[in-house]
C-alpha cells in the first residue's frame, strides 16, 4: 500500500550495500516527490527483487531490449525505477498482456512482474494458460503471502492460520481453502522450461534468487520457452515486523510451507511442427481470381425475387441458398443470403432467406417469399401460408399431405429425395430442387448453376451426380410436378 | 474481385487488408466465424492468431499487442464483451488503439444467440469504468463489415483509442457480395509504442495517475481528444429525407428494414424518410437535427427496448415528437409491422 505508507528516513540494507544499477533511472522523475528513493517500505522484498532484476539486465546487456510489464499491487510503479520500456497492465492480466507483447516482439526480453494476489488469485487463468502455451517470456512472481497494496487482505498464498484483515481468525482451510502452490501447479504442465522457487530470507538465498533470475532471462534470451521464478519475499509493513524479523519469518514460516527448489529445468519435448504456409494476401483472401461475372440471359426478368428454403439440417438447405445467391451475384444481381443459425440448426431444422434483386437490397429478411422450397412437411406447413399469392412452392414429395390447406400460390411437388436416392445419393436432393426451381421460374441460367457447382464440388463423380440431379429436377418439374394445372403466364 | 462472403468473414478480410497484424479472441456465437477465419487467414499472411483462454485474456493480449504498436483486434458477443469491459477501459485510459467487433446477440445474461442491438449502452456509453469513449461504427451490410473494420483501424490509430464495430447476428451471419481490393496498407508510425528498442526505451504506457491534479489533467486531455472526434467523425446516411413528413431512425440491420419500409410507404404516397446513424459514437446529432427539422414526427426502431432512442431524444431536445418501436429476443420487425406503427400511430404501450 505505497500510497498509504508513511515513508521513513530508514533505508533498506540492500540500498546501502550495493551500488545502484544503471538500469535504474538516476532520479525517479515519474514519482511525485522523494525522487531519490523508492516508494517501497524499508525491508520490502520488492526493492531487493528490483535490484536483482536490474543488475541482471545490466550485466546481460539487455537494457535496450527489455519490456517490463508491471502489475497491480505494490509493484504497480515498477516503471518509476526501471529504465527500460514499460507497460503497466490490469490486475492479474500481465501474462496475457505479455503474451501480446512478446508475440509482437519475439526477439525482445519481456518480463511479467507480479504479486501473489495478482498472479495466484485474480490472474490464475492467465498465468496457467501462458505457462501452458509455453509463452517465451519470464515471470517474476513475488510471493509475500499477503495483499500489500490494498492494506493486508488475505492472499491465495496466505498460510494456514495466518491472520489478515480478511481472515481475522487466521486462515481456516475449511473456509478459505489451503495456500496455492504455484510452482508445484505450473510444473505439472508440459510446456514450461524453468520453474524455480527461491526466497529472500538471507544472503545465501538471495544469491540463489539472483542466479535464478539470471537463468530465467538467459532461457528467454535463447528463445527456449517459459521461465518462472517465485520469490518468497518479506512484507514487513503488513506483517507488522521489523525488516530483520520479517526475513526470519520468511525462513521460519514461508519456506517450510513453500519448499525451495527448481521444479522444472528441462526443455519440453515438442512434436514436429508444420507452420501454415505464407501466401500473398490477395490469394489468401480470394480476391486475386478472375471475375466470375456472366451475362444474364434468363427467360424471366424480375425486379426482385425472394426465396425461402427450409428443411432438415443435413438436407443441404443452407448450401442450396448459397448456390442461388452465388448464381445471382455472378449474373450481376444484388443478392443476400441469411441463414437460421445456432440451436435451431441443432434441433434439426434449418432455413435460409435468399434475395435476388436488380436494386440494392433493403431487408435481407423475408416475410413474404415469392418462392418457398420446402424440403420437408414441417417446413411446408410452417411457411406455405406466408408465400405470396402469385408465388411458387416447391415441395419435396410426390403429393401434398392429405389435410394440407393449400394457399393460393402455385405448388409443384417434386420428390427430390426419391430422385436423389435413385441417382445415388440423398445429398443431391437440393440440386434436384434447384433444377426444378430454375426450370419452373426461368429466373437464372442452369449454366450458371453448373459453373457454381463445378467451383464447389471437386470430385468428378460427385460433380456428375450433381449435374444429373439438376437436369432431372428440371425435367420432372416440366412433366409431372404440378399439384394443379400449370397456369399460363406464370410469373415465376 | 466480387465474392460472396459472410459478414463475419468479411470482418477478417477487411482487417487483413487494413494491415491487421494480430487477432486474439475467444469463440462465441454468433461471432465465432470471425475467430475461425482469423485462425485460417492470419497465419497465412504472417499475422498472429491466438485463441485466448477467455475474453478477459483476449482483451489484455490485445492491450499488449497494441502497446507494442501492432494493429490488433478481437471480436465477441454479449457475455464476452461484458468480460472485456475492464480491459477496454484500460485501453482507453492508456490510449491504445485497437478494434473490437461486437456481434450483438439477445438478452441479458446468457439470453440467446439471435440478433439484438441491446449492447448499444454497453459499447456506446462506455460500459467499463471511468471517463472514456469508444468510437463506435455500425455496419449494415457485409461490404460494410469489411470496409468499417478497415476504417476502424484507421480511426483507432488516428485517435489512439479503441474502436468498436457494433453489429448483430444478422449482419454477422448473412452472406452478400463484397468487392475487396488489395492495397498495401499504410500503418502509421507509432513512436509512443514500447518495442524493446533503444528509441522506445523511454516510453511508458499506463493508465494510473495517483495525484488528483495529474489525473484530472489526463482526463481533460482525453476529453479534448473526444471533442475533436465529436467534431470530425460523426457519420450518417440519409434516404428520401428531403420531403419526408415522418423520419424513421435506425442503425445497422434495422436501417435496411427501414429503407424497405420507406420504399413501400412511398409507393402508397406516404412520405417517409430514413436517417441512419453510421457512427453511434460520436452520434451524428447535428445531421439528425437537420434531417428532422421539417418532419412531423420521428420513429426510432431498434432491436432493443430503447437505447439509441435516448441519443435521438437528446439530439432533438423536444423539437419533434420522438416515438419508439422495438423488438427483442431475436425477433425482427417486418416491414409491414413497422409501417403499421407509422400509419396507425403508436399505442402508449409501445412508446418508450
Ligand atoms: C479488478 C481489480 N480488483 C481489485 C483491485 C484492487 N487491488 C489492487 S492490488 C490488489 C492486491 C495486490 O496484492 P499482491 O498481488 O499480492 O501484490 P502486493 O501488493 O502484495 O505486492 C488488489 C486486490 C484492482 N486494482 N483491480
Ligand atoms: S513492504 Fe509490503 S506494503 Fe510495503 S511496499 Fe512492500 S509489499 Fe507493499
Amino acid at each position: 500500500m505505497p500510497e498509504e505508507i508513511s515513508v521513513t528516513a530508514q533505508t533498506s540494507e540492500f540500498e546501502l550495500t550495493h551500488a545502484k544499477s544503471a538500469v535504474f533511472y538516476g532520479l525517479y522523475e515519474r514519482k511525485a516527490d522523494l525522487k531519490h528513493r523508492t516508494h517501497y517500505c524499508p525491508g520490502c522484498g520488492h526493492g531487493v527483487v528490483h535490484k536483482l532484476i536490474a543488475e541482471a539486465i545490466e550485466d546481460m546487456k539487455l537494457q535496450d531490449n527489455t519490456i517490463l510489464v508491471s502489475p497491480v499491487g505494490c509493484s504497480v510503479f515498477a516503471y518509476y525505477y526501471f529504465d527500460v520500456g514499460n507497460v503497466q497492465v490490469a490486475h492479474g492480466r500481465a501474462p496475457a498482456a505479455a503474451t501480446g507483447i512478446k508475440r509482437a516482439c519475439p526477439d525482445k526480453i519481456v518480463i511479467s512482474y507480479q504479486g501473489d494476489g495478482d498472479l495466484a488469485a485474480i490472474g490464475t487463468a492467465e498465468i496457467i494458460h501462458a505457462a501452458n502455451r509455453g509463452e517465451k517470456f519470464t515471470v517474476i512472481f513475488v510471493n509475500n503471502a499477503i495483499y500489500g497494496m490494498t492494506g493486508g487482505q488475505m492472499a491465495p498464498t496466505t498460510l494456514v492460520g495466518q491472520k489478515t484483515t480478511t481472515s481475522p481468525w487466521g486462515r481456516r482451510p475449511v473456509n478459505e481453502g489451503f495456500p496455492l502452490h504455484m510452482c508445484e501447479l505450473l510444473s505439472t504442465l508440459e510446456a514450461p522450461v524453468y520453474v524455480e522457487r527461491v526466497a529472500l530470507s538471507d544472503n545465501k538465498n538471495i544469491m540463489k534468487a539472483r542466479r535464478a533470475i539470471r537463468k530465467a532471462l538467459e532461457i528467454q534470451r535463447s528463445g527456449l520457452g517459459f521461465s518462472f521464478v517465485e520469490i518468497l519475499s518479506p512484507c514487513p509493513t503488513i506483517w507488522g515486523m521489523e525488516p530483520v524479523d520479517a526475513r526470519r519469518w520468511v525462513a521460519e514460516k514461508l519456506i517450510p510451507a513453500f519448499p525451495l527448489k527448481a521444479f522444472r529445468d528441462a526443455k519440453p519435448v515438442l512434436p514436429p511442427d508444420t507452420p501454415p504456409p505464407i501466401r500473398p494476401v490477395p490469394e489468401v483472401l480470394e480476391i486475386a481470381g478472375e471475375s466470375t461475372h456472366v451475362a444474364r440471359k434468363s427467360a424471366h426478368q424480375f425486379q426482385e425475387m425472394k426465396i425461402k428454403i427450409a428443411g432438415f439440417g443435413g438436407q443441404g438447405v443452407l448450401l442450396l441458398g448459397q448456390i442461388l445467391a452465388e448464381m445471382g451475384m455472378r449474373e450481376g444481381l444484388e443478392v443476400s443470403w441469411l441463414p437460421s443459425y445456432g440451436p435451431e440448426m441443432r434441433s434439426g431444422s434449418a432455413h435460409c432467406h435468399v434475395c435476388l434483386s436488380e436494386q440494392r437490397i433493403g431487408s435481407p429478411l423475408i416475410s413474404q417469399p415469392d418462392v418457398l422450397i420446402a424440403m420437408n412437411e414441417i417446413s411446408l406447413r410452417k411457411f406455405a401460408p406466408s408465400v405470396s399469392p402469385s408465388g411458387l412452392i416447391l415441395y419435396n414429395s410426390n403429393t401434398l399431405p392429405a389435410d394440407f390447406e393449400a394457399p393460393p400460390a402455385h405448388i409443384a411437388c417434386v420428390p427430390a429425395s426419391q430422385i436423389a436416392d435413385m441417382l445415388g445419393s440423398a445429398k443431391v436432393a437440393n440440386m434436384v430442387l434447384l433444377g426444378a426451381l430454375l426450370e419452373a421460374t426461368g429466373s437464372m441460367s442452369p449454366e450458371t448453376a453448373k459453373r457454381v457447382i463445378a467451383d464447389k464440388v471437386k470430385r468428378v463423380e460427385l460433380l456428375e451426380m450433381n449435374e444429373k440431379a439438376l437436369e432431372t429436377g428440371a425435367q420432372y418439374v416440366d412433366k409431372e410436378a404440378w399439384a394443379e394445372a400449370q397456369p399460363d403466364g406464370f410469373p415465376y | 474481385m466480387r465474392q460472396l462472403c459472410k459478414g463475419n468473414v468479411a470482418v477478417v478480410k477487411g482487417a487483413i487488408l487494413a494491415g491487421c497484424q494480430a487477432y486474439y479472441g475467444y469463440p462465441i456465437t454468433p461471432a465465432s466465424e470471425i475467430a475461425e477465419s482469423a485462425a485460417l487467414y492470419m497465419p497465412q499472411v504472417g499475422a498472429t492468431f491466438l485463441q485466448a483462454e477467455s475474453e478477459v485474456a483476449s482483451i489484455n493480449m490485445v492491450y499488449g499487442a497494441a502497446a507494442a504498436g501492432l494493429r490488433v483486434m478481437t471480436a465477441s458477443s454479449g457475455p464476452g464483451v461484458s468480460l472485456m469491459q475492464e480491459g477496454i477501459s484500460y485501453l482507453a485510459g492508456a490510449e491504445l488503439p485497437c478494434v473490437i467487433v461486437d456481434v450483438v446477440r439477445g438478452g441479458p445474461g446468457l439470453g440467446n444467440i439471435a440478433p439484438e442491438q441491446s449492447d448499444y449502452f454497453a459499447m456506446v456509453k462506455g460500459g467499463g469504468h471511468g471517463n472514456y469513449h469508444n468510437i463506435v461504427l455500425a455496419p449494415a451490410s457485409v461490404q460494410e463489415m469489411a470496409d468499417f473494420t478497415g476504417l476502424a483501424f484507421e480511426l483507432a490509430d488516428r485517435y489512439r483509442n479503441p474502436v468498436v464495430v457494433l453489429t448483430d447476428g444478422f449482419v454477422g451471419q448473412m452472406m452478400e457480395p463484397v468487392d475487396l481490393e488489395f492495397r498495401e496498407a499504410t500503418v502509421p508510425d507509432k513512436p509512443w509504442a514500447v518495442r524493446g528498442t533503444s528509441e522506445t526505451r523511454p516510453n511508458l504506457l499506463t493508465s494510473i495517475y495517483l495525484e488528483p491534479d495529474e489525473l484530472e489533467m489526463r482526463e481533460r486531455k482525453l476529453e479534448e481528444k473526444y471533442r475533436l472526434v465529436r467534431e470530425r467523425e460523426p457519420r450518417h446516411e440519409l434516404y428520401q429525407t428531403e420531403d419526408a413528413e415522418i423520419l424513421l431512425v435506425g442503425f445497422g440491420i434495422v436501417s435496411r428494414l427501414l429503407r424497405s419500409a420507406v420504399e413501400t410507404a412511398r409507393r402508397d404516397g406516404l412520405k417517409l424518410g430514413l436517417f441512419r446513424p453510421v457512427t453511434l459514437w460520436p452520434f451524428p446529432s447535428e445531421a439528425l437535427k437537420q434531417a428532422a427539422s421539417r418532419v412531423d414526427r420521428v420513429l426510432v426502431v431498434e432491436l432493443s427496448n430503447g437505447q439509441m432512442v435516448e441519443d435521438v431524444r437528446l439530439a432533438l431536445d423536444g423539437d419533434v415528437p420522438v416515438e419508439f418501436y422495438g423488438r427483442v429476443g431475436g425477433n425482427v420487425p417486418s416491414v409491414e409491422e413497422v409501417l403499421e406503427h407509422v400509419v396507425g400511430g403508436l399505442t402508449p404501450k409501445e412508446t418508450a
